[in-house]
């Protein structure tokens, strides 16, 4: 074959490889091998030793435990209220089923910190007023357990399972449960044995969803559990990292916990994308039309009530407690008017600088970090989806590595890369959470940006480039355009979750490179629980606001389309 | 018996009326198409023999049995009617094999594992899907799903079988292959078929009688021939294969064409059945002949070689006609002036 030039394809392709190897793939090696490998030599012995040690070993078991049950119990929760909201003839369907999209965006460590004034054994409100009201000794409810761990996890998380399942029930074709009726088959029937089992598939994706992110979350157990002693894989890292000052032998424990969860993701990733390629399970239909629904009768009531009454536990008493909680003077006040005020909101807004900094931090963090990633993120993609060139099947594996990357791992990671062992020292500055932010939303930026450009068909392009346009302009003039919403889409993806990160910054801040979300959690630790709370309401004040014009952008581009 | 008897049949979604007090009897054993344009009530129709669809009007009856009645709100349910229904995108379970596919309603019906095994494999002899009964639906062709479908439709032995547009979604040669496979089941099994299409030439080859409906309201019922033959409005002749309208005056009891005194006076009686002065003459394309000389004058606009058959576009006046002839028939060339006669055509009151 004649040697190609090195033209402009083949820069790009280079270019996206370099960043995704320096960006993803060393820090990643890095773990394995400080995991792996001492003075050099291979050595699983050792590696396997560490994992013995009894506290890693409860690290692992409480994990497998935490992950397992959230797994379980949201889907349970997430197929029930999918089921209810599109196949069953509930009042108010179209309001309840954005109601049951809202605990999505509320960042579950606040949903924690709430759930902790509510139902700690002794302090917890509930508890106190269920104890007074009943003459109990004892308090009814530990949310500082493992069952507790689980169940707040399982609220914020089961929309995961919840969106997957009444998707599919919606694109799913009416007339194969149709074609059951008519064979005779009643409503119980057709559910268990046709719906369900086409339902399969989404509901696996969505648990599997599920396990890959509470494998990986920091906020909840560490609220949670780092206080009575219950650790799961992602805080004890924390922990290794922290409070052991460093020392190797933590590191190393560290990278070992953490290629463990490199581990399962890819397991899960990779059950997941066999789940869905199996062909088996093709329902979606060309023809829209409305499927059958079960006339609830008596059940039609009670079950909006359930609902509602699910999503005011779930989402409405943790905010407001949290608001609450945010004006008290001190805490452990009653909730009464004279015992409250509004200078915590102003302290923490103007005054003080520890709380300043982080809102300033965490603002300009995530518009960088999510501008940055979404042009990487469009490069990478252009290159995966538009060019044919060898070499590319390299960009294609690096491309995968940023999915399969939970954050704790990811922070780890940059710890040891961009800590001076390679000349370049970054620790303590915001540069290090502003890398690990590139790394950890790659993923969002390649998946939102790859989709737009496959619905952009090549010949687009070469239309232009029949009427004469130059590569360049055929690509400003007609591939730009087109893809613009899917830009902007991964942009505001990365763009909110970072603004209320915790999970990777908790591992990586300084004196003075907090994130509202390590602010609010280190308050916490430090017992500031009123102005940790006051913190947190800023923050789900920042995020509707940031939900709402996400919603105003989208909806300006599909009018203008 | 499986008479299937329509009575002032209404149905309304919103403000739309799908159906409009529709009156109909489908006879035991007779293959009956429900055929109209997309959204002209068809499958609306369907749906409601099959018990989808409530009625806002009207009753169904099968045989003596009352299974829809709007106004006593009883409703026999779908699972209850004991029909055979083929779906147009097939509807066939993708997690099941072919052969639980088609022993699904058996199974629902609770009868015995060995009665079970027979009825399904004869049902899948006589579709010939018995070498893939173990096959999963994912693996199979269009056709072969299509025969699935069919295979479990008539596998409870239904006297009275629904078809939803089960062809639409095959290709062409595969479609006139499934025509015949279906009235070869019905000739066997003697089952009542009503079939939905948008598909005139699929119609009028499948079934004994037809109806051809518009916005809700019946428009014609008959045999294909008679429909064909004698189309009873203008809408049911431009749907019912290719057609010519030329609109018609008359004067001192001749008929000319509107807009083309010049084109001279129709050469033949106008059509009973059309009031006042000004009508619409509707004609076939293989109904009009050309000529040299007299008849209706008009001008070669296109010709075009089709194999057996050669079309000529001609202009009278404002109007443009298509007319075919045999490729051996005289030959005119594009640009002359040719005569029209009419050897068949029927009068429509103007719209």
């Amino acid at each position: 074959m004649r040697p190609r030039r090195f033209g402009t394809a083949e820069l790009l392709l280079l270019l996206s490889i370099l960043i995704l190897v320096v960006v993803v793939a060393i820090p990643i090696l890095l773990i394995f091998w400080n995991a792996f490998v001492v003075e050099g030599k291979p050595d699983f012995l050792r590696a396997l030793a560490l994992l013995k040690e009894p506290d890693t070993l409860e690290a692992l078991k409480n994990s497998l435990v935490i992950a397992g049950g959230t797994t379980v119990l949201s889907t349970i929760i997430g197929v029930f209220f999918a089921w209810l909201v599109s196949r069953t003839d509930l009042p108010y369907k179209g309001t309840m089923k954005v109601l049951f999209l809202v605990p999505f965006m509320l960042p579950s460590f606040i949903g924690a910190l709430a759930w902790k004034i509510l139902l700690s054994p002794r302090g917890g409100h509930i508890n106190r007023l269920l104890m007074d009201l009943f003459h109990l000794e004892d308090p009814v409810f530990n949310i500082m357990s493992l069952g507790g761990i689980i169940a707040v996890e399982t609220m914020y998380l089961f929309p995961f399972v919840f969106i997957q399942v009444s998707g599919a029930l919606e694109r799913m074709d009416p007339t194969l449960e149709e074609a059951a009726r008519i064979s005779g088959a009643g409503l119980f029937t057709i559910t268990r044995r046709i719906t369900l089992p086409l339902m399969m598939p989404s509901i696996l994706a969505g648990a599997l969803l599920v396990a890959l992110y509470s494998l990986a979350h920091f906020g909840v157990p560490a609220i949670l559990g780092t206080e009575r002693n219950i650790f799961i894989i992602p805080t004890k890292i924390y922990e290794k990292i922290y409070a052991s000052g460093g020392n190797f032998e933590a590191i190393r424990t560290g990278t070992m916990l953490s290629s463990i969860l490199v581990l399962s993701a890819a397991a899960i990733l990779y059950v997941q994308s066999l789940v869905l390629s199996s062909g088996r399970f093709q329902v979606i239909s060309g023809k829209s039309m409305r499927p059958m629904v079960l006339k609830l009768r008596g059940l039609k009531w009670p079950l909006l009530i359930l609902s509602v009454v699910y999503i005011a536990i779930t989402v409405v008493l943790p905010t407001v407690t949290i608001f609450l909680v945010g004006t008290l003077k001190t805490y452990g006040l009653a909730f009464k008017l004279e015992n409250m005020t509004l200078d915590n909101f102003t302290y923490i807004l103007f005054k003080w600088e520890l709380t300043r900094d982080a809102i300033w931090n965490s603002f300009y963090l995530s518009l960088s970090a999510a501008a940055v990633t979404m042009l990487i993120g469009t490069l990478i993609s252009y290159v995966l989806v538009k060019t044919k060139i060898r070499g590319k099947f390299l960009l294609e594996f690096l491309g995968v590595l940023p999915f399969s990357v939970p954050g704790t791992v990811i922070a780890l990671g940059v710890i040891l890369m961009w800590s001076g062992r390679f000349g370049v020292n970054l620790y303590n500055t915001a540069w290090i959470i502003f890398v690990a932010y590139i790394a950890r939303y790659m993923a969002f930026a390649l998946k939102s940006t790859s989709a737009a450009l496959e619905q952009v068909h090549d010949s687009l392009e070469e239309a232009a480039r029949a009427c004469g346009a130059t590569k360049w302009q055929a690509m400003k003039d007609v591939v730009l355009p087109l893809i613009k919403p899917g830009m902007v889409a991964a942009f505001f993806l990365i763009f909110l979750p970072a603004l209320r990160e915790l999970t990777t910054s908790v591992l990586l801040y300084g004196p003075h490179t907090r994130t509202i979300g390590v602010a609010i959690y280190t308050l916490n630790e430090d017992g500031e629980t009123v102005y940790a709370a006051a913190l947190a309401a800023i923050a789900l004040v920042i995020i509707v606001l940031g939900q709402l014009l996400i919603k105003r952008v989208t909806r300006a581009k599909i009018e203008s389309a | 018996m499986a008479t299937v008897t329509l009575s002032h049949v209404t149905k309304r979604f919103g403000g739309v009326t799908a159906v409009r007090d529709l009156d109909l009897e489908i006879r035991d054993g007779e293959c009956f198409s429900l055929l109209g344009p997309s959204g002209c009530g068809k499958t609306t129709t369907l749906r409601m023999l099959a018990g989808f669809e409530d009625l806002d009007e009207g009753e169904i009856r099968v045989g003596d049995r009352v299974f829809s009645n709007s106004a006593r709100h009883y409703y026999l349910p779908p699972e209850k009617r004991d029909f055979g229904m083929v779906f147009q995108a097939f509807a066939v379970w993708p997690h099941l094999n072919i052969f639980d596919n088609v022993a699904f309603p058996l199974q629902i019906k609770g009868l015995s594992q060995a009665d079970i095994q027979e009825k399904t494999r004869r049902a899948l002899a006589d579709t010939g899907l018995l070498k893939v009964q173990h096959a999963f639906p994912g693996e199979l062709s269009g056709g072969e799903k299509q025969r699935i479908a069919l295979a479990r439709a008539i596998a409870i032995n239904p006297q009275v079988m629904l078809l939803d547009e089960p062809l639409s979604n095959l290709d062409p040669k595969l479609r006139e292959e499934m025509r015949f496979e279906i009235k070869d089941l019905q000739r066997r099994l003697g089952f009542t078929i009503v079939f939905v299409t948008h598909d005139q030439a699929e119609a009028m080859a499948i079934s004994d009688r037809m109806l051809v409906m518009r916005d809700g309201v019946l428009q014609q019922v008959g045999s294909p021939i008679a429909i064909y033959e004698q189309p009873a409005s203008r809408f049911v002749f431009s749907f019912i294969g290719l057609s010519n309208f030329l609109p018609m005056e008359d004067r001192d009891s001749c008929s000319y064409v509107q807009g083309a005194p010049e084109a001279g006076p129709l050469e033949a009686p106008r059509p009973n059945g059309v009031a006042g002065p000004t009508w619409t003459l509707a004609s076939r394309p293989t109904h009009i002949d050309l000529q040299a000389e007299g008849g209706l004058r008009g001008t070669v606009l296109r010709r075009v070689y089709l194999g057996e058959v050669v079309e000529y576009r001609v202009r009278i006046g404002p109007h443009e006609l298509r007319i075919q002839k045999g490729a051996r028939d005289q030959v005119f060339e594009e640009g002359a002036t040719v005569g029209l006669s009419f050897r068949q055509y029927l009068g429509y009151p103007e719209e």
